[in-house]
C-alpha cells in the first residue's frame, strides 16, 4: 500500500513538473513513455473549434404547402412573390412562435404568455371569417401593427411588440398582410380570455399606456450616414426582430425604455429576467455583451445556436429555431453589424484568460469547493482548463453568460440542464442533464461561484439562498418527443 | 385479422436499429414516406444516457436495463437436431438489445470494415487451398458482393459515425506504416485521428512487436474530437469513462442512431417512428410474391395493419430469420434434406481471453477505457496466414480493448483465488490497479447442422414460436481458436507478467448459455449467388418476395473476425443504393435467378 501511494505521489508529482514535455511515468517499465496531455491555451480563445459549412436555407414547416406550390411553376408569379416575401418576414418577425399553441395549428393562437397581472392567450390570426383576421382589411392590419389597435377597438397588451413593429415600411406591411390573409390556412380556433382577473382585465388603460409610451408609428428612417446594410440591420433589428422586448430593460410601467440606440445606451443592454433567465446584453461592450465576436461569430450564433464562445438556452432557442434559422444570410449579416456598431455602456474591461486556475485544475489541485465539484461534474466536458469541445460542449471561459453581476442563468442551467437548439443547419440539440438532484444549494452555489470567477471570467459570485430562490422554479430539461 | 389500418407509406421499416436508420434516412432521402415500427421503447441520451444516472453499473450492466426482456420475448437452444431445446431465460451468453438504437445505442463502438477474402469464402480458399480443402459439412458460400463493391459504404459509414483511427494505405499509397498492413485499400482516412493509446494497449503493442507481429490501432467509433457528420449531427468527445457496452452515452461520443441519424431524420416530414410497436408478420398478397405491408401490435394492444409498397426486415440479427419463417417468406431450412435456406448458415463468435497480473505498483488504472479503443493484431485474421499446414478454416484478430474495468464486473484475480472472503478481497486488491486482458475474436464457420428455426413447444407473450437454436461449437473453429491463442500466448510472454490465464475452448466444450461471449450472431437470412442456399440476393432483395429487403448481420453467409457491425451497416447503405437507383424506377427482382 505505501509502496502505491509513493509511486502514485511520484507519478503526479512528475506530472505536475513535465506538463510541457513528454514524460516518464514511474512505472516498473520505464522504457514505455507516454505522448505529454496537451497544454491549455494562453490567452486566447478555443483553439480546438471545427466549421461545419452552413446549410442552405430550409422551409419553415409552416410554409411547406405555399413552398411546394411555387416550386411547380417555372417562375414565381408577382403574386407568388409577395406570398414568399410575406412568409420570410414573419419568419423574422417570429409570429409563429407566440400566435401558435403547443401541437396546435401555426398561427391559430393560444399560447399563453405569463405577464405580471395574469396569463394572456396569444390570438388566432389564420383568415379564418369568424375566429381569425379573415375580414379584416389592409388598413385594419397595419392599424394592429403599428399601433396595437384591433378591429373591434381595443387595444393589445404590449406583450404583441407594436412598438417595434411600428416602423415597418408599407410594402413589407402588405407583403404580411396577403401571407396571413392569403398563405396561411384557416383554422377555426375560438380564441380563449386571457386569464386576468377583473379590474386588471380592463382594456382603457392599454390605450393610455398606449399614448404615453408607445412610438408614433412611422416606417423606418435611416440616421444620415448608414449604409444600406447597416440600415436594414437595424430596420430587422429595431422592427420584426423585435430584439428589445427581451433585451432591453423595461420599466416598471412596462415600456421598454427606448426602442432604437440613442445616447442613453440603453437599448439592447440586457440584464432584467425573461422566463427565470437572465437576458445578456447584445451592444458590442465587454463584462456580458458581444465584444470581441466577429460579425461571422454572430452570424453563426443567430444560425446555429452555437458559436466558439458559447451555446443558446432558454427562451432565445425557441427564437433561432423558429426565426432565426430561416433568415438569408445578407440579413443575418445586416443584423450582425448592427448589433456590432451598438456603443458600449458598460465600461467592463476586455476579458482576458487566466491560466492559473486551468494550471491548478488540470494537475488536479482544486483550491476551492466549488473547483473539486468542477473537477468532479463538469470538466469532463467542459474542461479542466474552461474551453469545452467545438461545438459540441460550449466554453465556460469567457463566455458571456459568465461575465455579469447576475448568475441567474448559470444557476438555472445547473439545476435544470440545457438543450442546445436544432437548426436544419446543426440539427443536434445536445443536452446537458440535470444537476438538482446531484448537488444541493451550497454546492450549486459553489460551482457557480467557481465558474463565474475562474479563467479569468468576472462575474459575480452567488450564495446558497440565491439558489434556493431559483430551485423554486426550476424544471428539469424536457425530453424531445420521438 | 387486425382492427385497425394506417395510411399506406411507401417504406415500411421493422426493428429500428443501426440498419433501420440507416435506411430511413436513405428512403427519406429519395423522397420515400417512411413508417418506422420498434418493438422497444424510445430512447435518447437524454434522458436515457443522462449523466450521471448512466453510470450505474448495476442497473445497466448486471441488471441489462437497456435489453431485450426475455420475459416477453426469448429463445431455445439445444446443440443438434433431435434434442429438445431449452428457453433462454436470464441474459448471460448474448445480450439481446431492443429499443429505439437498438443495439446501436448501448454497443462498444469496435466499427471494423470486412476481409475481402471473408465475402468470397468458398472461392478463395478453394482457389487458394483446392476443393478439399473446405470440410463437407461446413456450408461456406461467397456473399455475391465484393470488397471493392462495398468499398465507398465502408467510407462513407466511416464518416457517419466519427469513426477514430489511423488508416495503413489510402488510394493504393501507405500512408502510416503504423496501420494495418494486412488491412485492405481505403479510398480515404478515417474522418477523425486514432484515439489516445491507453497504458495497457500501449503494453501490449510493444509485446506484440516484440513478439514479431503487427500491431495497430482498433477503429473505434467513439469519437476521439468534437465531429459532426455529414446529416449534420453533432458528436462530442470520448472521455474515457469505461461505461460502454450495455450503457447510453452521456456525451454524445460513442456513434449510434440516436447521435448520429436521428436529429436529421427527425427533420423530415417523410418519417415517422412508432415505438412500442410489435410487428407480427409481414403480410403477402394471394400470389405470396409480393408483400402488401406488415401487421403489428401497438402499445395499446391493437393489432394494426400498416400497407407499405417496400417493407425492410431490419430486426436485430437472428430475428429477421424469424420475421421470415413466421411470414412464410421462402422456404425454412430443413437440415435434414438440406432444402431451404431460411434459417441456414447460423454463426456466433470463437472466443478466448487471456489474463495478465502483474505485480503491484504496474497502475494499468483499467477503470479508464472507452470500448472501441485499443490495439490488434491481424497476423492470424481471415487467410493472413498459410491455412495449408494448419488444418482449419477461419481466423482471429487478437486485440487489447481497454472498455473500463467496473467495479463488479471488472474483478479478474488469478487462478486458484478463492471465490469469497478474505483472500479474495486480497486478491482483488493486488490486482485489481494490475491486471490487463486482451481476447482472441474468432471468425465462426457455418455447418449442416447449426441453423435456427422455429420452436414446436415454447411461445412469446404474443403467442408465436420462439426462434430455436440448433447450435454447437465445432472442433475446426476450436482448432482455429486454439491456434491463434497459442501465438497470442507468446504476446503474453513478452508482457513478462508475473502470471498469465488462458481461457480457450477444449474440444467438446459445449456452448455454454451461462457465460457471457459476445452477441456477434450472424446469418438466418445468408445473402449469396445461389437461391437455393441463400434467402437474400446480393443487393439484400428476397429472392421469393421482391419488395422485401433484408438488412443487418442475418444476412452474413458465416461469422467473420471483426466485429459485424460495420459490414451490417456498410452493405445496408449498399442495398439502400440500389433500391434508390434501381428497384424504385422498375420494382422487381434485381437479381435474375
Amino acid at each position: 500500500m505505501k509502496r502505491l501511494i509513493l509511486i502514485s505521489a511520484l507519478a503526479l508529482g512528475t506530472a505536475a513538473l513535465a506538463a510541457s514535455a513528454a514524460y516518464n511515468l514511474a512505472y516498473a517499465d520505464e522504457s514505455l513513455s507516454v505522448p505529454a496531455p496537451p497544454k491549455p491555451p494562453v490567452g486566447a480563445r478555443l483553439l480546438n473549434r471545427e466549421t461545419a459549412p452552413l446549410r442552405p436555407l430550409a422551409t419553415p414547416p409552416a410554409d411547406a404547402a405555399l413552398a411546394q406550390r411555387v416550386a411547380k411553376k417555372d417562375s414565381p408569379s408577382a403574386d407568388d412573390q409577395l406570398l414568399l416575401r410575406g412568409a420570410y418576414l414573419a419568419r423574422a418577425g417570429d409570429c409563429v412562435a407566440c400566435h401558435t399553441s403547443k401541437g396546435g395549428a401555426p398561427f391559430a393562437g393560444g399560447l399563453a404568455l405569463a405577464s405580471p397581472i395574469g396569463a394572456i392567450y396569444s390570438t388566432n390570426i389564420t383568415p379564418d371569417k369568424e375566429h381569425g383576421i379573415g375580414d379584416w382589411s389592409y388598413e385594419d392590419f397595419a392599424r394592429l401593427m403599428r399601433t396595437g389597435v384591433t378591429k373591434a377597438g381595443y387595444t393589445v397588451y404590449p406583450a404583441m411588440p407594436y412598438p417595434s413593429y411600428s416602423r415597418l415600411t408599407d410594402e413589407d406591411m402588405q407583403a404580411l398582410y396577403a401571407y396571413f390573409t392569403k398563405a396561411v390556412p384557416p383554422s377555426a380556433q375560438a380564441n380563449r380570455a386571457n386569464d386576468i382577473p377583473w379590474p386588471l382585465s380592463m382594456r382603457w388603460p392599454l390605450a393610455i399606456w398606449r399614448k404615453l409610451f408607445a412610438p408614433t408609428p412611422a416606417p423606418y428612417a435611416a440616421p444620415a450616414g448608414t449604409d444600406a446594410q447597416l440600415a436594414r440591420g437595424a430596420y430587422l433589428v429595431e422592427g420584426l426582430g423585435h430584439c428589445g422586448s427581451c433585451h432591453t430593460p423595461r420599466s416598471t410601467t412596462m415600456q421598454e425604455k427606448s426602442l432604437r440606440d440613442d445616447s442613453s445606451r440603453l437599448y439592447l443592454s440586457g440584464g432584467q429576467l425573461v422566463d427565470g433567465w437572465s437576458v445578456p446584453s447584445l451592444r458590442n461592450e465587454h463584462g456580458g455583451g458581444i465584444a470581441g465576436w466577429s460579425q461571422a461569430d454572430l452570424v453563426e450564433f443567430l444560425r446555429t445556436g452555437r458559436n466558439q464562445y458559447t451555446a443558446s438556452f432558454g427562451a432565445m432557442n425557441d427564437v433561432i429555431e423558429h426565426s432565426m434559422q430561416y433568415m438569408t444570410e445578407a440579413d443575418l449579416n445586416a443584423m450582425s453589424r448592427y448589433l456590432l456598431s451598438l456603443a458600449p455602456r458598460n465600461g467592463a474591461e476586455p476579458y482576458r484568460y487566466d491560466e492559473a486556475t486551468a494550471t491548478a485544475a488540470y494537475e488536479g489541485r482544486p483550491q476551492t469547493p466549488g473547483a473539486a465539484l468542477y473537477l468532479d461534474r463538469c470538466a469532463a466536458c467542459h474542461r479542466s482548463n474552461g474551453t469545452g469541445y467545438g461545438k459540441a460542449f460550449p466554453a465556460l471561459a469567457g463566455n458571456p453568460v459568465l461575465q455579469t453581476g447576475d448568475a441567474t442563468s448559470a444557476i438555472r442551467i445547473i439545476l435544470q440542464g440545457g438543450r442546445q437548439p436544432s437548426t436544419d443547419s446543426a440539427t443536434a440539440g445536445l443536452v446537458m442533464a440535470p444537476y438538482a438532484q446531484l448537488l444541493n444549494d451550497q454546492q450549486v452555489a459553489e460551482v457557480t461561484s467557481y465558474i463565474q470567477t475562474a479563467w479569468g471570467n468576472r462575474g459575480a459570485t452567488v450564495s446558497a439562498a440565491d439558489v434556493a430562490k431559483i430551485r423554486k422554479t426550476a424544471k428539469p430539461v424536457e425530453d424531445r418527443a420521438p | 385479422m387486425a382492427n385497425k389500418n394506417m395510411k399506406a407509406v411507401d417504406v415500411v421499416i421493422v426493428g429500428f436499429g443501426w440498419t433501420g436508420a440507416i435506411m430511413a434516412k436513405e428512403m427519406t432521402e429519395a423522397g420515400q414516406s417512411v413508417v418506422a415500427l420498434e418493438r422497444g421503447v424510445y430512447r435518447d441520451t437524454y434522458p436515457d444516457g443522462a449523466y450521471p444516472k448512466t453510470i450505474n453499473e448495476l442497473e445497466y450492466q448486471q441488471r441489462f436495463k437497456l435489453f431485450q426482456n426475455l420475459n416477453k420475448s426469448s429463445f431455445t437452444f439445444r446443440r443438434k437436431t433431435g434434442d429438445s431445446a431449452i428457453p433462454y431465460r436470464q441474459i448471460a451468453m448474448f445480450k439481446p438489445g431492443e429499443g429505439v438504437g437498438g443495439a446501436g445505442l448501448h454497443w462498444s463502438g469496435c466499427h471494423w470494415r470486412i476481409l475481402p477474402e471473408e465475402l468470397r469464402m468458398r472461392s478463395h480458399y478453394e482457389e487458394r487451398y483446392g476443393k478439399g480443402f473446405i470440410p463437407k459439412d461446413m456450408t461456406l458460400q461467397d456473399w455475391g458482393v465484393t470488397y471493392e463493391e462495398l468499398e465507398p459504404y465502408f467510407d462513407f459509414a466511416e464518416k457517419m459515425m466519427g469513426t477514430s483511427g489511423t488508416a495503413y494505405r489510402v488510394g493504393g499509397k501507405v500512408v502510416d506504416d503504423s496501420g494495418n498492413p494486412f488491412e485492405a485499400n481505403r479510398s480515404d482516412n478515417f474522418p477523425l485521428p486514432a484515439q489516445k493509446e491507453q497504458y495497457q494497449a500501449a503494453l501490449f503493442r510493444k509485446a506484440a512487436q516484440q513478439a514479431g507481429f503487427h500491431p495497430f490501432t482498433l477503429p473505434s467509433a467513439n469519437a476521439s474530437a468534437p465531429y459532426v457528420n455529414q446529416y449534420g449531427c453533432q458528436m462530442g468527445p470520448c472521455t474515457f469513462c469505461g461505461y460502454c457496452s450495455g450503457y447510453a452515452c452521456y456525451n454524445y461520443s460513442k456513434a449510434s442512431p440516436n447521435v448520429n441519424i436521428m436529429p436529421a431524420l427527425r427533420k423530415s416530414a417523410l418519417f415517422e417512428l412508432r415505438s412500442s410497436c410489435n410487428v407480427l408478420r409481414i403480410e403477402l398478397d394471394s400470389t405470396r410474391k409480393k408483400a402488401t405491408g406488415v401487421t403489428y401490435v401497438d402499445a395499446n394492444g391493437d393489432t394494426v395493419f400498416q400497407p407499405a409498397n417496400i417493407v425492410i426486415a431490419s430486426t436485430f440479427a437472428y430475428n429477421n430469420a424469424r420475421l421470415f419463417l413466421l411470414s412464410g417468406i421462402g422456404k425454412p431450412y430443413d437440415p435434414v434434406s438440406n432444402t431451404g435456406a431460411v434459417g441456414r448458415n447460423i454463426a456466433f463468435q470463437m472466443m478466448s481471453t487471456i489474463n495478465a497480473f502483474f505485480d503491484p505498483g504496474k497502475n494499468i488504472n483499467g477503470f479508464i477505457g472507452a470500448g472501441g479503443n485499443g490495439v490488434a493484431v491481424d497476423d492470424f485474421n481471415g487467410d493472413h496466414m498459410d491455412h495449408g499446414p494448419l488444418g482449419f478454416v477461419g481466423g482471429s484478430p487478437i486485440w487489447c480493448n481497454p472498455a473500463g474495468a467496473k467495479p463488479i464486473s471488472g474483478i479478474a484475480v488469478p487462478s486458484g483465488t478463492p471465490k469469497w472472503g478474505r483472500d479474495w478481497k486480497r486478491a482483488v486488491k493486488a490486482s485489481y490497479l494490475n491486471t490487463m486482458s486482451f481476447d482472441v475474436h474468432g471468425a465462426n464457420m457455418v455447418y449442416r447442422d447449426v441453423y435456427v428455426d422455429l420452436d414446436p413447444n415454447y411461445k412469446d407473450a404474443f403467442g408465436q414460436p420462439l426462434l430455436r437454436f440448433t447450435f454447437d461449437w465445432k472442433d475446426n473453429d476450436i482448432r482455429m481458436s486454439r491456434y491463434v491463442t497459442d501465438q497470442a500466448v507468446k504476446i503474453a510472454h513478452e508482457l513478462k507478467a508475473r502470471e498469465i490465464k488462458v481461457t480457450v475452448k477444449d474440444f467438446g466444450a459445449a456452448p455454454d448459455l451461462r457465460s457471457y461471449q459476445t452477441t456477434h450472431w450472424a446469418g438466418g437470412v445468408a445473402m449469396g449467388t445461389d437461391p437455393s442456399t441463400s434467402v437474400v440476393n446480393r443487393y439484400l432483395q428476397s429472392w421469393d418476395v421482391h419488395n422485401v429487403f433484408a438488412v443487418g448481420s442475418g444476412v452474413f453467409a458465416q461469422g467473420i473476425g471483426y466485429n459485424p457491425t460495420g459490414a451490417a451497416v456498410a452493405l445496408t447503405y449498399w442495398s439502400a443504393r440500389a433500391i434508390r437507383e434501381q428497384y424504385l424506377k422498375d420494382p422487381r427482382p434485381l437479381v435474375s435467378a
